[in-house]
């Protein structure tokens, strides 16, 4: 009987979903509304030299980038509106959109441009040193021209160059002061469809719409404000009760999207988050001798069941991970890889054959195991990983700690045996993927970086060749490589692919859009009254 | 007059020293936790390029110094009652808690102005009823509303009053994204402010319930109150003007332990109903490593404490004549 009304429930769900699809198709735009959108408090406004998930959504309302992206991540303008590109790809050239203003009433120009680029991206961004280290200078021949010019072709640049990336700052404000004390970072003056108004610390940000915004007519929105709500468990309540319209980035536990998902008010996009691409891993310590020897950390991967992962942890918003590229990073996804079924009996073997023996307690090793602090899925991620080293005789402590702590055990002071965290494989390999396998990476003290402690010159050589590739075939096929030779040494388990989700009440409409999602600018987002 | 002058200067001159004392403790504790500021930030951006951005932003911050020269550099600054500056907020320290002390008040003051009066009433009440059932409701009451999780109780009047009821906001200090009038503005925070306050004053009313009916019990057998009652003063004479007076004592020490956490706020509480009070901020300071935020909150508190102390002794002195400032 129950299994009967769910059924049917679920197809009048589908139902339901498929006439509001069709309605949504058929609606107009309309404009006015405030969209309430909630978001862990920042510490800045601008993303020109702070890349943190909350300025990721936030800085965009405020300040266009060069371009946005359709669905296939092919440019789109925005504040410029034609690129051209060289053929040995090291000079790219910018014509940018006449008579935009900064929200300060002076004009935007190419020399806006370049000062941000050399200047602060270059210079400031956490990762702007990798990704524009081969930009030698930015030329200004009018104001309304801006050319890269590069010592070495930079394909994945093209990836990168949407407002929360690399966003466009006021020279009139930042020239010659101190980039980070600056009072435009708290209070910022951009060009984007929406201009700072007001932020109460601790409580709210306010932005309203931009009148005088290049696109005539939008934005639709007359207000965005974002919310702070640093509980949980509150958020969730805050959707409910419609206090808040919209949340990026699993702005709830996943138990409670899963139960969200099932109301009709509300609605859990899986979509938007093209450019971000989510992936869990368990990392070794390859400084360990215990793992040193692939065959043990091939037995780990064989004991650890990822689709239960997946399905418990994850209630199902991921899928078990095949390698160290997301499936959903379509263009550089191969699932051609040395895999690791689930087969615990087969587990034990390659450790008997390790010469890791169970010893009179039934146990062959202790390790201890970091989760990352800040979100529920990592310390339950660790607790299953306890459960599941245990049946092969591994024994796991897990050791809990704050954010500061766990950096510091896993990057500063590599004291750790393994550990599991989440991280993005953003829009190019190059950007979000090499920083964990390539070894000139191994450095103390940079998070994210190759905690592991991983170098194979094979794959040091593909990510390098990749890096000046400009060919997109051949460089996809560099990558494709790559991720074989990575899952042949196993150096961390990807665990799931998981799904960045957004919710949003049905009233909103247009605002999470591939590929950018809650990254875009909301110009098109619109409320329904 | 005198001797009140002399005792608030020799106390006044106790409490620099005090102060000082608890300043380099909480440096050297702040201190002991592992990990920095450009970690916290270098880890939520998502992670660095390069190992020189930590390096330029540890410099930029002054974390790169031995710690010595960083001790005595905010010891210089602890005299000159120059709290720093933030680097994580970009903005000074002194801005950043005085934009959350009315909110931490209003939640604060009401609340244990609210389980004071209400642990009065139900204390007094205990009391004259000793072992009856009024008496046993009220110890069960006190004692469910004092072990109850706040969180927890909290979240369950969210569940109630906001997603079952819609009778009141679940979250946050005011309404955002409107513009009100400020007549409008201040019921709209008072709607807002009545959920973290029943919270909070069921668990602070419980210990005030009890302190209150211990102490009116004690003081009911002493010889005064036998006289009171043997002159024939009426029932209601005898309690609130002999027994009350005489009871308040331990209250007013409870309530200035408790002012002198007012600042600290009530961290749980401004969790769960995203209250943007001074506890928030002290926690989220701890966990972002943000020291110069953190110490400068735990200076604020030490002088709070210190003067809440000071005047406590005074109220004693006012309260009791029999206990002199000395």
């Amino acid at each position: 009987m129950l299994g009967g009304s769910r059924l049917l429930g679920s197809m009048a769900a589908l139902l339901m979903a498929v006439l509001a699809a069709t309605a949504t198709a058929q609606e107009q735009p309309v404009r006015g509304g405030t969209l309430r959108i909630t978001v862990p408090e920042p510490v800045m406004l601008t993303g020109a030299f702070n890349s943190a998930g909350q300025i990721y959504v936030i800085s965009p309302k405020i300040h266009d980038g060069l371009v946005a992206y359709d669905a296939d991540f092919n440019l789109q303008p925005q504040l410029a509106t034609a690129w051209t590109i060289s053929a040995d790809g090291k000079e790219m050239k910018f014509t940018l959109r006449p008579n935009v203003r900064w929200h300060d009433g002076k004009p935007f120009t190419s020399e806006d441009v370049a000062f941000s680029a050399m200047k602060v991206w270059k210079v400031a961004h956490p990762r702007g040193r990798s990704v524009y280290a081969n930009l030698e200078r930015v030329d200004t021949p009018d104001p309304l021209t801006a050319i890269f010019r590069f010592s070495q072709p930079a394909p994945y640049i093209l990836n990168a160059l949407f407002s929360a990336e690399s966003q466009p700052v006021p020279r009139h404000i930042y020239d010659g002061t101190d980039l980070a004390t600056n009072p435009n970072n708290v209070a910022p003056v951009g060009t984007g469809p929406f201009k700072f108004t007001r932020w109460e610390r601790g409580q709210y940000l306010q932005l309203d719409r931009n009148p005088d915004y290049w696109d005539t007519g939008k934005p639709y929105l007359d207000r965005v404000v974002f919310r702070f709500i640093p509980d949980p468990g509150a958020r969730t309540v805050a959707f409910e009760t419609g206090e808040i319209d919209a949340g990026a980035g699993i702005p709830v536990p996943l138990s409670d999207a899963r139960r969200l998902a099932g109301m009709p008010s509300m609605q859990v996009h899986l979509e938007g988050d093209e450019a971000i691409n989510a992936q869990t891993f368990i990392e070794f310590n390859l400084r360990r001798p215990l793992f040193q020897d692939v065959r043990v950390r091939r037995a780990i991967a064989h004991a650890i069941d990822r689709g239960f992962i997946a399905r418990n942890v994850y209630f199902n918003f991921a899928t078990p991970a095949t390698g160290p590229v997301s499936k959903d990073l379509k263009r550089f996804y191969t699932a051609d890889v040395p895999a690791y079924p689930y087969d615990p009996a087969l587990a034990q073997k390659l450790l008997d054959e390790a010469g890791l023996k169970r010893g009179s307690d039934g146990i062959r090793a202790r390790i201890t195991h970091d989760p990352l602090p800040g979100n529920e899925f990592y310390l339950r991620t660790a607790e299953y990983f306890r459960q599941a080293m245990q049946r092969i005789g591994i024994a796991v402590e897990i050791r809990t700690a704050d954010f500061a702590t766990w950096y510091r055990r896993i990057y500063t002071d590599n004291d750790f045996d393994t550990s599991n965290y989440a991280a993005f494989n953003l829009a190019d390999p190059t950007m979000g993927v090499q920083r964990f396998y390539w070894s000139k990476n191994i450095v103390k003290g940079v998070a994210f970086s190759n905690g592991s402690g991983y170098a194979n010159a094979e794959v040091d050589r593909a990510f390098e060749l990749a890096q000046i590739e400009v060919d997109p075939a051949r460089r996809t096929s560099l990558f494709q490589q790559m991720q074989k030779l990575v899952m042949g040494d196993v150096p961390n388990i990807p665990v799931v692919d998981l799904e960045w989700l957004s919710v949003t009440n049905r009233k909103v409409h247009n605002m999470i859009k591939p590929p950018l999602g809650p990254h875009g600018n909301f110009a098109d987002a619109w409320m329904k009254p | 007059m005198a001797r009140i002058a002399r005792f608030l200067g020799r106390r006044l001159v106790q409490a620099a020293g005090v102060i000082l004392g608890i300043a380099v403790i909480n440096f050297l504790l702040v201190h002991l936790a592992p990990g920095d500021a450009v970690e916290v930030l270098a880890g939520e951006a998502g992670g660095a390029g390069d190992p020189g951005y930590v390096e330029r932003l540890r410099a930029r911050f002054g974390l790169d110094r031995p710690l010595h020269e960083q001790l005595a550099l905010y010891l210089w600054n602890v005299v000159r009652l120059d709290f720093g500056y933030s680097f994580r907020h970009g903005t000074d320290v002194l801005d950043l808690i005085l934009g959350r002390v009315p909110a931490t008040l209003l939640l604060m003051v009401t609340s244990i102005a609210a389980a004071f009066l209400l642990g009065l009433v139900l204390g007094v009440t205990a009391a004259r009823r000793v072992n009856t059932v009024t008496d046993n409701v009220i110890a069960l009451v006190a004692l469910l509303s004092y072990a109850i999780p706040l969180f927890w109780l909290g979240l369950m009047l969210v569940v109630l009053f906001s997603v079952m009821l819609g009778w009141l906001p679940s979250g946050g200090i005011s309404t955002v994204g409107v513009d009100q009038s400020p007549l409008a503005y201040a019921a709209d925070v008072a709607r807002h402010a009545v959920l973290p306050t029943v919270t909070l004053t069921l668990f602070y009313m419980a210990v005030y319930t009890r302190l209150m009916r211990a102490s009116m019990l004690e003081v009911t057998g002493h010889d005064f109150v036998r006289t009171a009652r043997a002159k024939g003063l009426s029932e209601r004479a005898v309690i609130w003007r002999h027994v009350l007076k005489n009871a308040l004592l331990p209250m007013v020490t409870m309530i200035g332990m408790q002012v002198g956490s007012l600042l600290g706020g009530a961290v749980m509480v401004e969790m769960v109903f995203g209250w943007p009070g001074l506890g928030r901020l002290a926690f989220e300071a701890i966990l972002a490593r943000d020291l110069n935020l953190l110490l400068g909150i735990l200076l604020l508190s030490s002088i709070l404490v210190v003067a809440a102390n000071i005047l406590v002794d005074l109220a004693y002195a006012w309260l009791d004549p029999r206990i002199e400032v000395r």
